[in-house]
């Protein structure tokens, strides 16, 4: 057990490095940094700028040091809690992170409140009798609702919900304040995409559950069905789902993207988004590294919960 | 009786069911359409002609289609869906469409008349025949969905057999560069990497492979390591042939199957991808019609009831594509399933 956190965690910190490598080698070109040149010094400024004094300014913003030289420096300051500025938002990318991160966890928490209860228990639900009516109506919805993609749920929803019948507000800009009304369109839009996938692994898990040995046992020795269900069955047939919805973080933090510029939520997405289109590269670095760090954390997560919850692996 | 069934023989239809016709018709319906819309613009004068072939071969692929799905009517509906949308991709020159791009009154609603023309799905809010964007934006979304998706299945393919075959130092590097790629949530993936070549078709084509190729070079690896120790590798090995040889001879024959399932479902992720990219401002350009665009577009005008219609077509015919292809994968894999 010990030996398999360890494992991982090199695993982790390797991959981390590595992707943390990538991003930085990405945007370490000589566009990159003439175009950051016009940030700081405004783009007049830069034109009139000669080679020379171009030169100058790279070795004081220590732009001209080789390359591992700046890679270090890069991954030390943001180690020390500096993750650099944003020139669109004109605030440190630190804070600025932390707001639109707190933002999107408002958001997360509701949808994996609403979404875990909903997949889980449909997915019981359809695995307790595999081919019954119920099974296959809950499989084709959730095949239904898993292919129809985030944007037109969306639209289905506003244009629905908001639009025709007038109940909820068709943008979630919080332009006054929190308001949970304006929460609604995002998270039901979300989960509606997602549930589908949950729901079908939940109910193969369970299905399997159902065929094996020692429920065959426990019914034939007359157990309530009930009983046999919640007891004997849920215990193991839950244990796949588990690992699945902590890795649907990971998921997530991709599909939150659309959602919130759709629906104009200031979140992760939005700000990583809009940092991509201006281009704000220090913010879009500091989002990747966040996003990978919540991916692989996750992952982690999940396998040691699985191992953990599985008593055939922790005691093998 | 049984005598007449005996001597007809196989039939026309059953003579191009077979894989080597199969691959000829969609060759036929694949190539000019890549060609009409990647390089289209180059072509003045003739670029309507080299689509023509395609018609009727779009036409013949999806009667053998439902021959061989008429067992499961899921994947009959999932091919006609799909295939409804590649026959107006093939066949839009042909149509009597209005021209996509040229503004002739806005804010018309659907099924309405204006300046004596009867618009079927209206105009939207530069005035432009919402019909033909709807049809003619579907080539964009269908040749670079299908051409990213077969791009990142070559590099996943060719990387998952390099790796479950050889094994060793190979499978331990490719495994962890795959691992660092599948660590980045795939719409950040996309971003960065469209951020850093710019947006144009041809960048989402990388930008998919790099997403993509990982989890297809996972599943090509799987199946490898089990194929691996069959006979027919160990005949190739003592026969003495290049492992090359061997990958693509006998290993790679042997995985398509399972890989099918996949690539129908990856086929409708793309063009969510596409769609969805276009919609963010990263994906394909402005002005011609698809339909990431047109609800991008439409988003940020069209934000009434009586005017929803221009979000909603552009979003039902991107769902509709996608459910093709996912009933289509489930179809397939309840085929292989019962073989």
């Amino acid at each position: 057990m010990l030996k398999l956190i360890l494992r991982r965690l090199v695993q982790m910190f390797l991959i981390m490095a590595v992707a943390s490598l990538l991003l930085f080698a990405i945007f370490d070109t000589p566009d990159f940094k003439k175009r950051l040149a016009v940030q700081e010094l405004g783009g007049f400024a830069v034109s009139a700028l000669s080679e020379d004094s171009y030169q100058a300014w790279l070795s004081e913003r220590g732009l001209d040091a080789p390359f591992y030289i700046r890679y270090t420096n890069w991954i030390g300051s943001i180690l020390q809690g500096d993750l650099g500025f944003s020139y669109e938002k004109n605030r440190e990318v630190g804070p600025l992170l932390l707001d639109r991160l707190a933002n999107t966890g408002i958001l997360a928490f509701f949808v994996f409140a609403l979404m875990i209860p909903l997949s889980l228990v449909l997915g019981v639900l359809a695995g307790m009798k595999e081919g019954s009516v119920q099974d296959r109506t809950i499989s084709f919805i959730s095949v239904f609702t898993t292919s129809i993609p985030e944007i037109a749920t969306a639209i289905l929803l506003t244009v629905v919900l908001s639009l025709g019948l007038g109940w909820l507000p068709a943008k979630s800009a919080m332009i006054r304040g929190f308001e949970f009304q304006q929460l609604i369109l995002p998270v039901l839009t979300l989960v509606i995409y997602d549930f589908g996938y949950v729901a079908r692994m939940t109910r193969a898990s369970m299905a399997e559950v159902m065929t094996s040995q020692y429920i065959r046992t426990a019914i034939l020795k007359g157990i309530p069905y009930r009983r046999v269900v919640m007891r004997h069955a849920l215990r193991n047939a839950l244990i796949a789902p588990f690992t699945l919805i902590v890795l649907q973080l990971n998921w997530l933090l991709s599909g939150v993207v659309v959602v919130e510029v759709f629906f104009e939520y200031d979140g992760f997405g939005k700000l990583l988004l809009e940092a991509a289109l201006f281009p704000d590269v220090e913010v879009v670095q500091a989002c990747t590294l966040v996003a990978v760090a919540v991916a692989v954390v996750s992952q982690i997560i999940s396998d040691i919960g699985y191992t953990f919850l599985n008593p055939r692996i922790r005691f093998a | 009786m049984a005598v007449t069934e005996i001597d007809a023989g196989p039939s026309v239809l059953d003579r191009l069911s077979r894989p080597k016709p199969l691959i000829a018709l969609a060759l036929l319906m694949w190539v000019p359409l890549t060609a009409y819309v990647m390089f289209g613009g180059r072509m003045d004068g003739y670029a309507d002609t080299v689509l023509l072939p395609a018609v009727p071969a779009t036409v013949l692929l999806y009667v053998l289609g439902v021959r061989a799905f008429r067992e499961s009517w899921v994947a009959v509906i999932g091919l006609s869906l799909v295939f409804f949308w590649l026959l107006a991709a093939v066949s839009a020159p042909y149509l009597p469409l209005l021209d996509p791009n040229k503004p002739i009154a806005p804010f018309v609603t659907p099924f309405s008349e204006k300046r004596d023309v009867f618009f079927w799905l209206g105009t939207d809010f530069k005035g432009r025949d919402m019909l033909s964007r709807v049809i003619w934006g579907c080539q964009r979304v269908i040749v670079w969905g299908v051409s990213a998706t077969m791009v990142a299945y070559v590099v996943g393919a060719l990387f998952g057999l390099i790796s479950g075959y050889l094994s060793g130092w190979w499978d331990e590097v490719i495994s962890f560069f795959a691992n660092v790629l599948l660590s980045f949530p795939v719409m950040v993936l996309f971003i960065v990497i469209l951020n850093y070549l710019g947006p144009s078709g041809f960048n989402i084509v990388v930008a998919v492979t790099f997403a993509s190729a990982p989890a297809i070079m996972r599943i090509v690896r799987g199946l490898a390591l089990d194929i691996k120790t069959r006979d027919y590798v160990f005949a190739a090995q003592t026969r003495g042939e290049h492992p090359l040889y061997i990958m693509i001879f006998e290993l790679l024959p042997n995985v398509r199957g399972p890989i099918i399932v996949d690539a129908c479902l990856r086929l409708g992720y793309t063009t969510v991808a596409i769609t969805t990219l276009t919609f963010l401002g990263l994906g394909l350009q402005p002005p011609d019609p698809d339909w990431g665009l047109m609800i991008r577009e439409s988003a940020k005008t069209a934000m009434l009831w009586k005017f929803s219609y221009m979000l909603l077509v552009p979003a039902l015919a991107v769902s509709s594509l996608i459910l093709g292809f996912n009933l289509m994968a489930d179809g397939l894999r309840e085929m292989s399933l019962r073989d």
